[in-house]
């Protein structure tokens, strides 16, 4: 049960160590013990996408991920990726269009739609929705989200390092 | 747009109505994206302990022994309550209302005493200094139970061969019957009546985030401040003060970030009241946050409806009565403090609303059942009664061989008939009931779609099309809960204060789940005041800072706060041009204040900043004449009086193609056309559209909280009970007419309900469409393929 192990991972760009409780989840690492409460909790067993954060370039649930997992990876979460600009040419798409009411599902939404971009294709708004159908969000219908997204990939720019 | 005088230009904007029509984004909406937003769950306190609820696996069961004695020697416990334990610092309450005639319930506990009505019911609360260790304990509780017998059933539960709560004599919580004059005459000299039975599933709000709350009692103050997910900070304050025993001023309740709500976050939760009564008890925070699991079992339900209906009309098509009965079952107790009640009465009052038929018979009972509870979810009531309605209404038109839309336009109350006395006794202000649907109609091109259903039929696709024509209420007067003895305030203020530094400062008592209200208070200040959006900070949802008020529910956000913003906005306008007439030596009268300035009315010359006159007027009041006071904080109210409610209406269409095959249904497109008066942000207005729409088709298609007999849910998870995602829901088209209330200045109705009330009929109507000729209907929400494929002969 108190089973713990070192780990060390690169968060937010920067070198974290921690000795990590082995059956604490990613999500409860980084919002309970390093303050990262951008990323959120919407079910814990995997459905909703609130807890959406990205190890090693890939997206994965925070919920579903043990913290001791992310051991010599590269964990990037909401803030970090703000505060490198990597994301706001999508955030103010999505500000634009108000693809976002109450923002619980957002940090999360975000990380799937950059996931996207980052594949630099051009896509039907079919598959923009297809590629969201992990993301639940009880507001806003989806649509302004699609837009949003299909707004950034017509848009030819640049889109951080992905 | 109303009578609201405006600056003459207000700054960015070409129209005289300043800001007030335009699409601006939400200027809270940045921190959410960059996930620095402030939920309950992302506090931290010191010395904070985390609750747990212990919860029956039963559905009805008296409570033996329980034994916490290995649970309190687990780790980072700090205490494990029972019911008992909880009750010595919190009263019980009763959910009854006075307007509701002879509605009845229980006392309930903060932690059930004795006995569990549902499964997931509170028994014990343990309290631990993580939530890993909280949860870990719960599991080392061993309780010894004795089953009682179940009432799930509806029918069952009116029948009362087992009654739930033998003091209360039988299982009717509430009834009410209704008939106009004339009503068996006209239904014995109809040409034509039609009847139809439609059930309708219990299902819930699934808010992203969980409730929330994080009480902390400060006990040398007597004070207790309550971080909370809900929706009416005040009524909560009322709530704590009164039933923990601390003097209302001493109790603050504060609304930071909200994961979404819908009337979710609305009401007293036994659990979340047991963690403001822990957190005085052990003199600590406490902070609760309802994972998944827990919200589908205790977070309300709603909608749990079997309705009857008989609509009687002549052979021309003319409606001339509706008939409703409706059976509703609203779980072991009435919640408190807006009843369970109010659902049902929402049915008898709105059904066959958008309609000029006189006669009317109603009778509704809803009952006790161990189920989880049943409240005011979004739209209350309003998705049965309008799905009742236009269901029953398209089956006299398939009888009488008439198109459903013109038979509506034939049935639709006049847009000249106003004011206008509905047979149930609601009052219409003013509707636009054909303008909406001529609007709608040329907006989907209703022919063309028509003749392509015709085509795509002979090639053997099943395409259909659904309309479902709606009122809506918003902005509720004190009628709704005030008169009924409620301490819930139907009237909002709102504070405008001028800065020093030339910004306006809002401070307004409706709050902010993400529809956008204090995106608008910007808006609305901006354009009364004569600043730009960007000069204006708005807070909301807190109880120690903000005016009295309602909070967010009933769609009165707009037209109740926004109103008191308005209010406010005028006289801080002309207090500030006091200021400026004092200051600058010139007649008041010649003065505006246009783009953050103060200027000549006539030339448009710039006479002083907003800046400068916050300078003189905080700190150079010496140099204004020795009479002069400034006063650049300004508090108005607003309470809507006139009527009980300001209705809304509008209309929704959807287009959907059924696999016969398989029983799914595809959504193809889905319009709403309504007129919420004044548009104050259209992209904000349609996006509360189409999510409310998105959550009526949840509840066409695919939600629904199954219990067995025996009272268990069987897919309590969000794996198991089905949301709307991404890739099912199509693109959703919104149009609007703006019929302004008089009622206010500013003419705002409410935009929050109609998306929901609306939807899930027009797609009812839509699947019924397309299955007419194969001589199939639906009936039974949610229309998952096994109905679809009953209703075909092929399941
Ligand atoms: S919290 Fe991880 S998927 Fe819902
Ligand atoms: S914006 Fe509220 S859940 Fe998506």
């Amino acid at each position: 049960m108190d089973h713990a192990l070192d780990t060390t991972m690169i968060l937010n760009g920067a070198p974290v160590s921690r000795r990590i409780p082995a059956r604490q989840h990613l999500i409860d690492f980084l919002r309970d013990e390093m303050g990262l409460t951008g990323s959120h909790l919407g079910c814990e067993h995997g459905v909703c996408g609130t807890c959406t954060v990205r190890v090693d370039g890939q997206i994965v649930r925070g919920c579903l991920t043990l913290a001791v997992q992310a051991n010599g990876k590269r964990v990037d979460t909401i803030e970090g990726m703000s505060d490198s600009g990597e994301l706001a040419v999508l955030q103010q798409a999505f500000h634009a269009r108000n693809a976002l009411q109450c923002g619980f599902c957002t940090p999360g939404m975000l990380m799937a739609a950059q996931d996207l971009i980052g594949q630099k294709r051009k896509l039907s708004r079919e598959e923009i929705r297809a590629h969201l159908s992990g993301n639940y969000c009880r507001c806003t219908g989806y649509q302004s989200i699609v837009d949003a997204i299909e707004e950034v990939l017509q848009t030819d720019v640049p889109h951080g390092q992905g | 747009m109303g009578k609201a005088e405006l600056p003459l230009h207000a700054p960015g904007t070409k129209t005289g109505r300043g800001y007030i029509g335009q699409s601006t984004p939400r200027a809270n909406a940045k921190r959410l994206l960059q996930g620095r937003g402030t939920f309950v769950d992302d506090l931290r306190l010191p010395r904070i302990a985390h609750a747990v609820f212990f919860r029956s696996p039963h559905a009805h069961a008296r409570i033996g022994k329980l034994d916490f004695s290995t649970a309190l020697k687990a780790p980072g416990v700090i205490g494990v309550f029972d019911g008992h334990a909880v009750a010595e610092y919190c009263k019980p309450w009763v959910g009854v209302l006075g307007h509701l005639k002879g509605i009845k319930s229980p006392p309930q506990h903060a932690v059930a005493i004795g006995r569990a009505c549902w499964q997931g019911e509170a028994v014990a609360a343990v309290v631990a200094e993580t939530r890993a260790q909280a949860e870990d304990a719960a599991d080392l509780i061993e309780a010894e139970w004795h089953e009682l017998p179940v009432v799930t059933d509806m029918q069952a539960a009116l029948e009362g061969k087992v009654v739930i709560h033998p003091e209360l004599g039988d299982n009717i919580c509430f009834q009410r019957q209704f008939v106009t004059e004339g009503f068996d005459e006209a239904f014995a000299n109809a040409d034509v009546v039609v009847e139809e039975t439609y059930d309708f599933g219990r299902h819930t709000g699934v808010c992203t985030e969980g409730r929330a709350i994080l009480a902390d009692y400060n006990a040398a103050e007597h004070t207790l401040t309550v971080h909370h997910a809900t929706q009416a900070p005040h009524m909560m304050q009322d709530i704590f003060s009164r039933h923990l025993d601390i003097p209302e001023s001493n109790v603050r309740v504060i609304c930071r970030d909200i994961g979404g709500s819908f009337g979710i976050k609305v009401h007293v939760y036994p659990d979340e009241m047991a963690t403001a009564a822990l957190s005085v008890m052990l003199r600590r925070p406490v902070k609760f946050v309802a994972d998944r699991l827990e919200s589908f079992l205790t977070d309300i339900h709603a909608r749990e409806h079997r309705v009857t209906v008989r609509l009687a009309c002549t052979r021309d098509g003319d409606i001339i009565a509706f008939d409703l009965d409706d059976l509703t079952a609203i779980g072991p107790y009435s919640v408190y403090p807006r009843t369970s009640g109010i659902e049902g009465n929402q049915v008898v009052n709105l059904t066959g609303g958008p309609y000029r038929h006189k006669q009317y018979r109603a009778n509704m009972r809803a009952v006790f059942t161990n189920k989880n509870v049943t409240c005011q979810y979004r739209a209350v009531g309003h998705p049965i009664a309008v799905a009742l309605t236009e269901g029953v209404v398209d089956i006299a038109a398939r009888k009488l061989g008439m198109d459903p839309a013109e038979f509506r336009r034939r049935n639709l109350i006049a847009d000249d008939a106003y004011p206008y006395t509905f047979p149930s006794g609601i009052k219409f202000e003013k509707l636009s009931h054909h303008q909406c649907l001529d609007k709608l109609l040329a907006l989907m091109d209703y022919e063309r779609l028509r003749a392509e259903q015709a085509a795509l039929r002979e090639k053997g696709i099943h395409r259909g099309l659904g309309l479902a024509a709606m009122i809506e209420v918003t902005n509720p007067s004190p009628a709704f809960y005030g008169v009924g003895g409620a301490r819930i305030s139907a009237q909002d203020g709102a504070t405008l204060r001028l800065d020093p530094a030339g910004m306006v400062n809002v401070l307004c008592s409706v709050t902010e789940q993400g529809q956008g209200t204090e995106g608008i208070f910007a808006q609305i200040a901006a354009s009364v005041v004569g600043v730009s959006v960007e000069r204006v900070r708005v807070t909301t949802g807190d109880t120690g800072v903000t005016p009295y008020g309602g909070g967010t529910w009933a769609s009165r956000g707009a037209g109740t706060g926004g109103e008191a913003v308005l209010q406010a906005g005028k006289i801080l306008r002309s207090n500030i041009l006091d200021v400026a007439a004092a200051m600058l030596n010139e007649d008041k009268a010649k003065l505006d204040i246009v783009n953050n300035e103060v200027v000549d009315k006539l030339t448009g010359a710039a006479k002083a900043t907003l800046a400068e006159i916050g300078r003189v007027a905080y700190f150079r009041p010496d140099t204004l004449p020795m009479r002069f006071q400034s006063e650049l904080t300004v508090t108005r109210h607003y309470t809507p009086r006139e009527y009980g409610f300001t209705f809304t209406n509008g209309i929704q269409a959807s287009w959907v193609e059924v696999d016969v095959e398989t029983g799914f249904v595809k959504l193809l497109k889905h319009w709403c056309v309504e007129d919420c008066g004044t548009i104050i942000n259209p992209m904000l207005v349609d996006e509360q559209i189409r999510g409310g729409v998105v959550q009526g088709i949840g509840a066409a298609l695919f939600e629904e909280c199954l219990y067995g007999e025996d009272g268990q849910l069987q897919n309590g998870n969000l794996a198991d009970y089905l949301v709307p995602m991404a890739g099912e829901m199509p693109d959703i088209v919104v149009g609007h007419v703006e019929t302004p209330t008089l009622g206010s200045e500013l003419g705002a109705k409410g935009a929050g309900e109609a998306g929901t009330a609306g939807a899930s009929g027009a797609v009812m109507n839509a699947i019924n469409d397309a299955l007419a000729p194969l001589g199939a209907q639906v009936t039974a929400m949610p229309f998952t393929p096994q109905r679809i494929l009953e209703a075909l002969g092929k399941a």
